[in-house]
């Protein structure tokens, strides 16, 4: 009786301060289990040389196989790696295009014509099938023989060009079927976001004489910055994971020349010719130190933009 | 595709890990999904489960490409009975990892020594064996008679005259060679046939093994006999897969193919037949040396944390019987390893018969004779030295590297 009591006084007097952490304990619990502590193992893996067989287990792994930062000098001087990194950069600076032209998209079907819902599904299309299909539909309008932009290249130019298999193209074929469903989704982030612009601008700024690109630029843009924000975001992001369709397309080919440090990864430790987990776990380590420049600012954006707010 | 296919593989890897084996029951997990193969391993199991009426077989069959990435999950996770896998350095890792059992007493018991003679060496590390071998098949150039008689010439009898007919399909406009090496794997044909013809068999097997270096003279100078024919490749090989270069030789835009005998069935659904199709030895380079061949082995293995070992060995003995081979290879349309077992009659696999029967020495194939780090760095390089031979210091020079860190 007296103990419970104690603690029904203790849960009473504690209640405030303990419900938030009760609520947010199975949240954090899954992220520590299925994101935190696996970052901490791959980059405990990452400084042995481990097939993943022998020893079977990570704990099992001895100072027979440790060798420090080893794989990581050994990334230094490796080719495959620069490659990956100089195409890394090619889809982030190109994977951009996606927030102007899915504006661009965006500003062009914000409007009312009959069957408009149409066409905006249409242009939504890409982003809902998987990035396989789009990599299939895109190796096939490639593809020599067939592929219906290699007949239009050799019918002007008269040379077979088959993108996929040069190794000065095949990274920019890649981007340019990734751009396509990046573009639907940049496009319905800013369709979404001029819905919420507020009429009563547009208007006194029509009457103040503002139109086309002054309007845009001086009265939409500022209106659309959330969205642009975001748009940013997804696309950054989506640039750095770049796997599927460098899987689907080429496989890393032709002779390594489409990499990129997921892929590269991937055929480390994973992929049927891979054993090399120690390896993998530091190409891991670089794309994840890569990527965290990018998401701490804008986590710190977005901070700062709350306490403006 | 081929990652969802790992997906797939890797899925399911995790899923067999629930299925557990009873007493007179032995879990067998293999790659047979294609039609051939999957009739070929039912029959198989029948077989079995008639001969030995006390065990029963549950057959977990996996899809091909995501069956490499399963393997090491599941005989690691939760061993099957019997696994599918492939003979020589292939199964280095899983041997020396202590994966595999031991299974040097079936070969004992059953005098297997004697009858799998021709795979023995390729199923031995440290003077063990680790699986029993159950098929086999030739590798060679497979060619269109058609075009050969289109261009007005005639089969080459050595490397110079393969060159100089090259020449000729040139000039009517005709792909001499063909290959589609998007899955990489296709160059490497090319490459152990022209290394093994250029330095031999002992040569090649010591610069897979590590024991040569890849910057060799003698490595350089394959790749210069290389080079006579890479302007007569076809262009773009990089960007197609191989089923579509066979498409090109059954079209006839190509000439020659180096493949492997599972091919036939591809060039025959392409329009070709045992008329126009043509199938030869790869032209001897350097005279007088003995003419090795490629024939990849398939075998089954015994996981070391297998549950019913005792009927898991029964398995592998059935397996290994003349019988057995006989019925199965048939199915296959590949060839028995096992010496007393009778070969079909389809003139391609006689003619592979033949080949390897009379051959000095078997290899098993790039990716499966050099470890697979090596394997893989190496089919890059052939695939770019294709395209651009002028590479070819660089490549060594990468290979070498990769060498000196997989090997060491």
């Amino acid at each position: 009786m007296a103990q419970q009591a104690v603690h029904n006084s203790f849960w009473k007097t504690n209640q405030k301060a303990l419900a938030p952490w009760l609520f947010l304990a199975p949240g954090m619990i899954m992220f520590l289990v299925y994101v935190i502590f696996p970052i901490i193992e791959s980059i405990y893996i990452s400084f042995f040389n481990w097939d993943g067989l022998a020893p079977a287990h990570i704990s099992q792994l001895t100072s027979k196989e440790y060798v420090g930062l080893g794989n990581y000098r050994d990334l230094l001087d490796d080719d495959s790696f620069y490659t990956s990194l100089w195409n890394n950069l090619k889809w982030l600076v190109l994977y951009m295009l996606a927030v102007p032209i899915g504006l661009f998209v965006a500003l062009f079907l914000n409007q009312k014509v009959p069957g408009i819902r149409l066409y905006k599904s249409l242009f939504f299309f890409p982003f809902v099938i998987s990035q396989v299909v789009v990599g299939l539909l895109f190796s096939w309008f490639y593809a020599p023989g067939f592929g219906p932009l290699y007949a239009i290249i050799k019918s002007i130019t008269g040379s077979e060009t088959a993108i996929l298999a040069s190794d000065t193209m095949a990274t920019y074929g890649i981007i340019l079927a990734g751009l396509w469903p990046q573009t639907a989704y940049c496009m319905i982030l800013y369709l979404t976001g001029l819905n919420n612009i507020n009429p009563e601008q547009v208007e006194a700024a029509r009457m103040d004489g503002a139109r086309g690109l002054t309007l845009l630029w001086n009265i939409i843009l500022p209106q659309l910055r959330p969205a642009t924000f975001i748009a940013i975001v997804v696309t950054v992001i989506g640039s750095l994971r770049s796997f599927d369709l460098v899987s689907i397309m080429t496989g890393g080919g032709p002779y390594g020349s489409t990499r990129v440090l997921s892929y590269f990864m991937f055929e480390q430790a994973l992929s049927e010719y891979g054993t090399a987990m120690g390896y993998g776990a530091a190409i891991a380590f670089v794309l994840f130190a890569i990527m965290m420049i990018f998401i701490s600012f804008f986590i710190y954006r977005m901070l700062q933009q709350e306490r403006n707010s | 595709m081929k990652y969802m296919k790992t997906l797939a593989g890797l899925a399911l890897g995790l899923a067999l890990s629930a299925s557990t084996a009873m007493a007179g029951e032995i879990v067998l997990n293999s790659d047979q999904t294609d039609p051939a193969p999957k009739k070929a391993m039912e029959e198989l199991i029948a077989g079995f489960e008639k001969a030995n009426p006390d065990v029963k077989v549950k057959w977990n069959n996996i899809d091909h490409e995501g069956y490499k990435a399963a393997i090491r999950n599941f005989l690691t996770a939760d061993a099957p009975d019997v696994a599918a896998w492939y003979a020589g350095n292939r199964m280095a890792p899983f041997v020396k990892a202590g994966l595999f059992e031991d299974v040097s007493d079936v070969w004992k018991d059953n005098g297997l020594d004697e009858q799998l003679k021709s795979a023995a060496a390729s199923m031995t590390i440290d003077g063990k064996k680790w699986g029993v071998p159950y098929t086999y098949y030739q590798w060679g150039i497979y060619y269109n008679k058609d075009v050969y008689k289109k261009a007005g010439v005639s089969e080459p009898k050595n490397w110079a005259e393969f060159v100089a007919n090259c020449e000729k399909f040139k000039a009517a406009g005709i792909d001499c060679l063909t290959t589609g090496t998007k899955a990489l794997w296709p160059g490497a044909g090319i490459f152990d046939y022209i290394d093994m013809r250029t330095n031999g068999y002992e040569f090649h097997m010591d610069l897979t093994a590590g024991k040569v270096k890849w910057t060799d003279p003698k490595v350089k100078a394959a790749f210069a006999e290389w080079a006579k024919i890479t302007p007569y490749i076809s262009a773009n090989a990089a960007a197609i897969d191989w089923q579509d270069a066979a498409a090109l030789l059954s079209q006839g835009k190509a000439a020659n193919y180096v493949m492997g005998n599972f091919a036939v069935d591809t060039f025959k659904k392409g329009g070709m037949t045992n008329d126009n199709l043509g199938f030869m030895l790869f032209p001897e380079i350097t005279a007088g040396i003995p003419r090795a061949e490629e024939a990849p082995t398939d075998t089954f293995h015994i996981p070391s944390g297998a549950k019913n070992k005792a009927d898991a060995k029964k398995f592998l003995a059935y397996l290994a019987s003349a019988d057995a081979q006989t019925a199965m290879n048939k199915t296959l349309g590949q060839l028995p390893v096992n010496n007393k077992a009778t070969v079909g009659d389809d003139p391609f696999i006689q003619a592979g018969f033949k080949e390897l029967s009379s051959a000095y020495a078997l290899a098993q194939f790039f990716d499966r004779d050099a470890p697979a780090d090596m394997a893989k760095a190496g089919m890059e390089g052939f695939q770019e030295f294709m395209a651009k031979p002028e590479n070819i210091d660089a490549i060594l020079a990468r290979l070498q590297k990769v060498a000196d860190k997989v090997y060491k």
